[in-house]
């Protein structure tokens, strides 16, 4: 696959080698230097960093300024856009105001619900679903077209990404749905968190037969866990999570102060086993409130030092 | 049809307790199927009211009217005599019939005795779940029959979103995935590849999005 924009990310998938990204959640306040303070800690680990847009409805810092921030630094941020809060107006408006600080990296999501988080008393908006914003950013970067028709100045240059869960169900749509997103024009997938790599690899073999890994990269979606009770919660009572038994077992066994340490050992060892899968074409590394992990993890995985490019 | 609720009755006594000759309108629509705004509600309200005012030491009139439907002109007409014996209409037909009559009876306060909540269907009686939004531009025939405007708690039209988990919505495992509805309909129709045809962005302009709606059928207009 060639480039088709300036991202580092592109670049780095583009040229074969094995991509890796992380995430920055937002301060719940202005204080720019949690971002900072964050994205110091992975920056020369990852070849991007997402920045959420207020993850599990909570309200936070927004995504476009922090992305900026991290832009500013030097740093290759990747736009978390969800559906549920703006329509399509302030959806194009902040894909543009990104763009206008050459931000070269876009994530399409429709977002949790807003009965997870602080305002669930509020609406939502929906206007467009996250597979109309991968077509809807792609048309302002390919056809250099507003959804209205009128013609974008300086079009964005984004490169294309959306998220997949193989784990949520119906587990019988989860490659066709994949399928879907590429026909849309998405480009590169960060996946939800694996723990059941068992099943990833069932998904990754249909991804296979339809040839998706040859038109779509996919960074493989990386969460380690701090403790028994962490993998417990996940399983319970996250929609959509897959965390097998043998995963909580293998913590709860585990001396309490002990614990953390495991989960960066399965981490590991999950990001070791999934390199040899074909179609895998990176890591997205999600250490929640736990950056300064992400370091270690990269290196322990083999997957440092990053690639240089020109 | 017109799926309402109703009000506590502390509420609606907080809005009518300063008034001492008070009507409460029923209709015989919707809101009697979904047993919120019918005679039998009608009744059961009229007498919780008279007995508020008899405990309050009040000498109040509160009579009780239920109409065919209070969202056409020729029903709400038959009030037209006694209405002003009246300074309180209580409607608990759906929020349509409060308003009609308020435009009707343009000096009489008419406040909502229900709580109006959606276009549903009985599941069974003392059940009844959410159908339609009234979007204006049907895709029903796109959906495998099931709606994902009025069905998705994020209304995608390409989901499933990565929440679904066993049948069951994100918000709440009470909640079925409107998606998990539609590739179930649409495999029992042997159908499934049309779940990969991407849906497109939709024209919200019909919805309440475009301000208030009409329609206009000139064809039937007298």
């Amino acid at each position: 696959m060639k480039s088709q924009t300036p991202s580092r990310l592109e670049r780095v998938l583009a040229a074969g080698h094995m991509a890796v990204t992380s995430e920055c959640g937002p301060p719940r306040g202005s204080d720019p230097e949690v971002v900072e303070r964050k994205a110091e800690m992975i920056k020369d680990h990852v070849d991007a960093v997402n920045i959420t847009d207020n993850q599990t409805s909570v309200c936070r810092m927004c995504s476009l300024a922090a992305c900026i921030r991290l832009k500013t630094m030097g740093l290759e941020p990747v736009l978390q856009m969800v559906t549920r809060d703006r329509n399509r107006i302030a959806l194009q408006s902040d894909i543009l105001g990104a763009a206008s600080f050459d931000i070269y990296n876009i994530l399409c999501l429709s977002g949790d619900h807003q009965s997870f988080g602080d305002s669930a008393k509020g609406q939502n908006v929906h206007d467009i679903d996250s597979m109309q914003l991968i077509q809807t950013v792609r048309r302002m970067r390919d056809e250099g077209k507003f959804l209205g028709g009128d013609d974008i100045q300086r079009p964005p240059r984004m490169f294309v990404g959306a998220a997949a869960n193989p784990f949520a169900d119906p587990f019988e749509i989860r490659v066709p749905r994949l399928a879907k997103k590429a026909a849309a024009g998405v480009e590169f997938i960060q996946t939800q968190c694996i723990y059941n790599l068992d099943k990833f690899e069932e998904w990754m073999k249909g991804v296979r037969d339809r040839g998706l890994h040859e038109t779509v990269y996919i960074l493989a979606g990386m969460t380690p866990m701090k403790s028994a009770g962490m993998a417990r919660y996940m399983k319970k009572r996250v929609p959509g999570m897959d965390v097998p038994d043998e995963v909580v077992d293998r913590l709860a066994k585990t001396p309490k102060e002990k614990q953390a340490e495991e989960g960066i050992n399965i981490c590991v060892e999950a990001m070791q086993r999934l390199q040899e899968v074909e179609g895998v074409a990176g890591f997205h590394v999600m250490a929640i409130e736990w950056e300064e992990k992400v370091p270690e993890i990269v290196e322990r995985a083999g997957l440092y030092p990053r690639p240089a490019l020109d | 049809m017109i799926v309402a609720d109703k009000k506590p009755i502390k509420e609606i006594i907080e809005e009518v307790k300063d008034h001492r000759n008070i009507l409460v309108l029923g209709c015989n629509e919707c809101v009697t199927v979904c047993e919120a705004g019918g005679k039998k509600e009608a009744g059961v309200l009229a007498s919780a009211l008279r007995m508020y005012f008899l405990n309050e030491g009040h000498n109040a009139r509160v009579d009780e009217v239920t109409l065919e439907r209070q969202c056409d002109h020729e029903y709400l007409e038959e009030i037209r005599d006694a209405i002003d014996g009246y300074d309180a209409v209580i409607s608990i037909a759906c929020g349509v019939g409060v308003q009609f009559t308020a435009e009707k009876y343009h000096d009489k306060p008419v406040l909502p005795g229900v709580n109006t909540c959606f276009m549903g269907a009985t599941e069974k009686r003392g059940l009844w779940t959410e159908r339609c939004q009234g979007c204006g531009q049907c895709i029903l025939a796109r959906t495998g029959g099931i709606c994902p405007v009025a069905r998705c708690a994020k209304r995608l039209f390409n989901g499933p979103c990565g929440g679904s988990t066993e049948g069951r919505c994100e918000i709440n495992t009470e909640v079925d995935c409107a998606w998990q509805l539609i590739i179930d309909r649409l495999k029992a129709m042997d159908r499934l590849d049309d779940y990969e045809t991407i849906q497109p962005i939709k024209d919200w302009s019909t919805d309440r999005a475009g301000g208030p709606r009409k329609v206009v059928r000139e064809d039937v207009q007298s």
